[in-house]
């Protein structure tokens, strides 16, 4: 790298990143390498930077407004609920508050397409200064300079929900807070400055009944529907995957329902950390080591980095051939590519995993039976593991078989079919005859759409499920009554867009789940097994009970025996073979 | 379940013979041991030979093919439930055909279980394998499936010649005798079962002829008058009721038989031998349905030779199946093997490579059987193949 490759702009190689002047004072514009103005041409560069300007960053989603999970009316409405329960729980987790939560979508009168979406919480409320940001600024957020697991990552979800309510209706998100029972609640009504976005707001003190919470109030252009990726469904895999949060749910029609508590237990706080050295790409190396306030390179790498200690700050330092003492804010561009690289080949321990909550076994359990009544129910929790620098955490449960599919042997050595289950419960859980449903999350968020791009899809169709006893046609999901839920929690959740509907494909994140839905295969499988068993021993008895009265017969027609001496050798047959059958 | 016992609609007119006494009494005993042994809560099981060529011997003593000490037991389980179950059904029924003097074909047999609920047979053929079963257990008994009253639905073979038979009415049972030399321009027909008949006869031996156009000559131009003898018509492997009839006969009348049938691999191996020997799948039956006294008239490999019929473009280049057959019998057939003469003629068989048929003695003239081959050949009975 001696040679140096920035002299197109003239650039010094050696200069230090911190002698660069801010956007203000010089841009690196285009136009300067643009040339001479030509004959004939259509545009001259001096005109086309007449048109050149800055982009909001609302302007840009209310174009793209698909990106962030806008694309449909139908959609629209899910991802607004989505957005504000997933920061409801959230706040209600920081502050370790158990989650209650009143979600409403009534209709619009006179507005066939015109709904309101209302998401409460119980949670410690916002503070009056931010009210106006958190919902009227696109990305504004406390999440996304942390690694943290959190449901919420970019800081863009409810302001576009706003966004997009005001886009399709005009109206301007409501917003109703109190952060304590001494204060008095705050009604908001914020509009979003698109060219700008910048928010702009009416305030208003009230009384709410609610010592704390927050209480959001949209209206969109939106449509109904139930079923698949609904707003049903997802409120019930956010009730299976949190079954510490209480959903009480009226929609249109104005039907209550209540998801009620699987536990009392929040789920563990979840610490935020430093980003591991190894997940670090070279830009942000660079802006690091220039925002550093550390004075030298050692200190820099063990106060920026996790892992990192006065040896391996040492070894990366003598990899890179710079001292220690280096001061960060001079590292010049060259040093930081060969640092980044050092950083790469030293052997670094991999990142702490506790700032990871898994839902765990036990709560996964419960939140399936929960909701979903089946024959079978298992759950596996992956230890953590890293991608990129990331740690992540795979979990896997499911439950399997319509109550009274299949057969169970009593006490008394009898196999009878179990009793039926009520239709109404078996939503999730599709026909034995149909692919079974999988059930996708991220940091305990349901993923709905977007099911074939996602890791997760891919992990589990590569999964050979015919050794579990199930068909499975090729590359496609394996068939069978059957709820499969893959939970992936991580600091930093690779989604492959910003509305978070897939899993980007890493290989780590693949074998992981992998290993995770293996694991309950593997159980899966000796249950399949000792059901099929079951099954054909319920056969045999059958067919035994079957020919059994004409061996009566035969002896009664060439013995001439009475009926009773016939009737209790059949008896004593059928005894016989059942007390002589295992299985 | 509730299933009443069936009437019986036909009152026998005859007495019990010893044999359908000892018939009704293996099936009881058969019944009743089961019924004890579930009174003591044990599981029941049936005990009969094991029916395959492996449990079989060829007995040079008593000449034929006899069953070994091989036994299977079969016990009551899930595989077995059904079997069980439907052998002590047509136990039944067999008791009931005896009761009432009655025989039904094996067919009948078959369509008789439509009634009997879920133990009812699907095919024949499981009826079949059910009735062997039966058969092999009470074989150790020296009960056939003949006393069982079912008889195959297959042509027994014709009679004609030097002999009264002793049969009884139907209906009366009164005494019936049928004279074999004034059946017109038919013959006697062998029935299924001939374990009653009774003999008169001063022949000198029986001619077991194999198909129905030799022995339609022979009966035709009255050979039996000439040679004093009894003209048996096979067509074919015999069947049970031929060789069992066959076997009484020359017990009975101490008469000897002779085998005339084709010179193949198939007229030696299967029709010859299972007259004289029995077949060894069946060979719990064997006791009854064989004729150690049969002996091999012809045609024989020599006789190609000796009459030149090979000359006369008589004859037809053996199948493949004939070697086959013919290789099969000298290397496994315990008969064959213990007989040197008849290894030497298979041989000289395969040697030549050509068979040779009954009726192609007719390349001479029609009658040329009538007027030279057998008297010829009748002339010197020691040079019979055993």
């Amino acid at each position: 790298m001696k040679g140096g490759q920035m002299d197109l702009f003239g650039g010094k190689p050696e200069e230090p990143i911190s002698a660069w002047k801010s956007e203000e004072g010089r841009r690196m514009a285009t136009s300067k390498v643009g040339g001479k103005r030509k004959k004939g041409r259509r545009a001259s560069a001096e005109s086309m930077a007449k048109a050149q300007r800055e982009i909001s960053v609302s302007e840009f989603f209310t174009k793209n407004r698909h990106l962030l999970g806008f694309d449909s009316p139908r959609k629209a409405l899910l991802t607004g609920i989505k957005e504000a329960v997933d920061n409801s729980l959230d706040a209600c987790e920081e502050a370790g508050i158990l989650p209650e939560i009143h979600v409403e979508i009534r209709q619009i009168p006179k507005h066939e397409n015109r709904f309101t979406m209302i998401v409460e919480d119980n949670g410690p409320g916002i503070l009056k200064t931010q009210i106006p940001n958190i919902f009227g600024k696109l990305l504004y957020g406390s999440k996304f300079h942390r690694l943290r697991q959190s449901r919420g990552q970019q800081g863009i979800g409810i302001s576009a929900a706003g966004m997009y309510g005001q886009l399709t209706t005009g109206s301007p998100i409501r917003i109703l807070s109190r952060t304590s029972p001494r204060k008095k609640a705050l009604s908001f009504k914020v509009r979003i400055d698109t060219t700008r976005n910048r928010p702009e707001f009416k305030e208003v003190e009230c009384d709410w009944e609610k010592a704390h919470g927050t209480r959001v109030e949209i209206d969109m252009e939106a449509e109904f529907r139930r079923g698949v990726r609904s707003v049903d469904e997802y409120l019930k895999q956010t009730a299976v995957a949190n079954p510490h949060v209480k959903i009480h749910y009226r929609d249109p029609s104005g039907k209550e329902t209540i998801y009620e508590r699987g536990t009392d237990q929040l789920p563990s706080e979840t610490k935020e950390i430093k980003p591991h050295p190894h997940g670090v790409e070279l830009g942000l190396l660079i802006k690091m080591l220039a925002d550093s306030k550390e004075r030298t390179l050692s200190s820099f790498l063990q106060q920026e980095f996790s892992r990192v200690g006065g040896t391996v700050a040492r070894k990366i330092c003598e990899g890179a051939r710079l001292s220690t003492r280096a001061n960060p804010k001079r590292i010049a561009r060259q040093e930081a590519d060969a640092l980044h690289k050092s950083i790469q080949k030293t052997r670094i321990m991999a990142p702490p995993t506790n700032c990871i909550a898994p839902i765990g076994e036990e709560t996964l359990l419960a939140g399936l039976r929960k909701e979903i009544k089946a024959d079978f129910y298992i759950a596996a929790t992956r230890p953590p593991a890293v991608y990129r620098g990331n740690p992540f955490l795979v979990e896997a449960a499911l439950a399997f078989g319509r109550e009274g599919d299949t057969m169970e042997v009593t006490e008394e050595g009898k196999i009878r079919s179990r009793k039926k289950a009520k239709a109404a419960d078996t939503e999730l859980l599709g026909n034995a005859d149909e692919p079974i449903r999988l059930v996708r999350f991220a940091n305990r968020v349901p993923l709905q759409y977007q099911q074939g791009a996602c890791a997760i899809t891919k992990s589990v169709i590569g999964v050979n499920w015919r050794s579990y006893g199930l068909q499975q046609p090729k590359g496609a999901l394996p068939i069978g009554a059957m709820v499969l839920i893959v939970h992936i929690a991580s600091v930093w959740v690779p989604f492959t867009s910003e509305s978070k509907e897939a899993i980007a494909s890493y290989p780590e994140i693949i074998k992981e789940i992998k290993l995770a839905v293996q694991e309950c295969g593997r159980k899966l499988g000796t249950h399949i097994r000792k059901g099929k068993r079951i099954e054909r021993e319920y056969q045999k008895r059958s067919y035994i009970e079957k020919y059994l009265p004409h061996i009566g017969i035969g002896l009664q027609e060439i013995l001439e025996i009475p009926d009773r001496e016939r009737d209790a050798d059949v008896a004593i047959l059928q005894e016989i073979l059942e007390k002589s059958r295992k299985f | 379940m509730a299933v009443k016992k069936k009437k019986i609609t036909r009152q026998r007119a005859r007495k019990l013979t010893p044999l359908d006494r000892t018939t009704l009494k293996c099936i009881e005993d058969e019944a009743r041991r089961i019924h004890e042994t579930i009174q003591k809560k044990k599981k029941p099981e049936i005990v009969f030979p094991v029916r395959s060529l492996k449990n079989v011997t060829y007995d040079r003593r008593s000449g034929y093919f006899k069953l070994g000490r091989g036994r299977k037991r079969r016990d009551l389980t899930v595989n077995s439930v059904k079997a069980f179950a439907q052998m002590l059904r047509m136990m039944a029924a067999s008791m009931e055909l005896i009761r009432t003097d009655d025989t039904a074909t094996k067919r009948e047999a078959y369509y008789n279980s439509k009634n009997w609920g879920d133990a009812k047979f699907k095919e024949q053929t499981e009826s079949d394998t059910v009735m062997d079963d039966i058969e092999a257990m009470f074989s150790l008994h020296k009960v056939s499936r003949e006393q069982l009253r079912f008889k195959p639905a297959e042509h027994g073979g014709s009679v004609t010649g030097k002999l009264i038979i002793i049969d009884h009415d139907i209906e009366t049972g009164a005494k019936e005798e049928i004279d074999c030399t004034r059946m017109g321009s038919s013959a006697w027909r062998i029935p299924a079962r001939v374990e009653h008949l009774d003999f008169k006869t001063d022949a000198d031996f029986v001619l077991a002829i194999e198909t129905n156009g030799m022995y339609e000559r022979l009966a035709s131009h009255k050979f039996w008058r000439t040679h004093n003898c009894i003209l048996v018509e096979m067509g074919g492997v015999p069947t049970r009721s031929c060789r069992r009839f066959l076997r009484i006969l020359s017990d009975k009348k101490k008469i000897p038989v002779y085998a005339f049938v084709d010179c193949d691999p198939y007229g030696i191996a299967n029709i010859y031998r299972s007259l004289k020997v029995g077949s060894g799948n069946a060979a719990h039956i064997n006791t009854f349905f064989c004729v150690p006294n049969a002996r091999f008239l012809g045609v024989t490999p020599q006789d190609i030779v000796d009459y030149g019929l090979r000359e006369k473009d008589a004859v037809h280049p053996l199948k493949e199946v004939d070697i086959k057959r013919a290789k099969d019998a000298l290397k496994n057939d315990p008969f064959f093997q213990t007989h040197k003469a008849w290894k030497k003629a298979l041989e000289q068989l395969l040697r030549m490579g050509v068979r040779a048929e009954q009726q192609a003695f007719a390349a001479f003239d029609l009658n040329f059987v009538i007027r030279e081959y057998l008297p010829a050949k009748l002339k010197k009975p020691g040079s019979f193949l055993p």
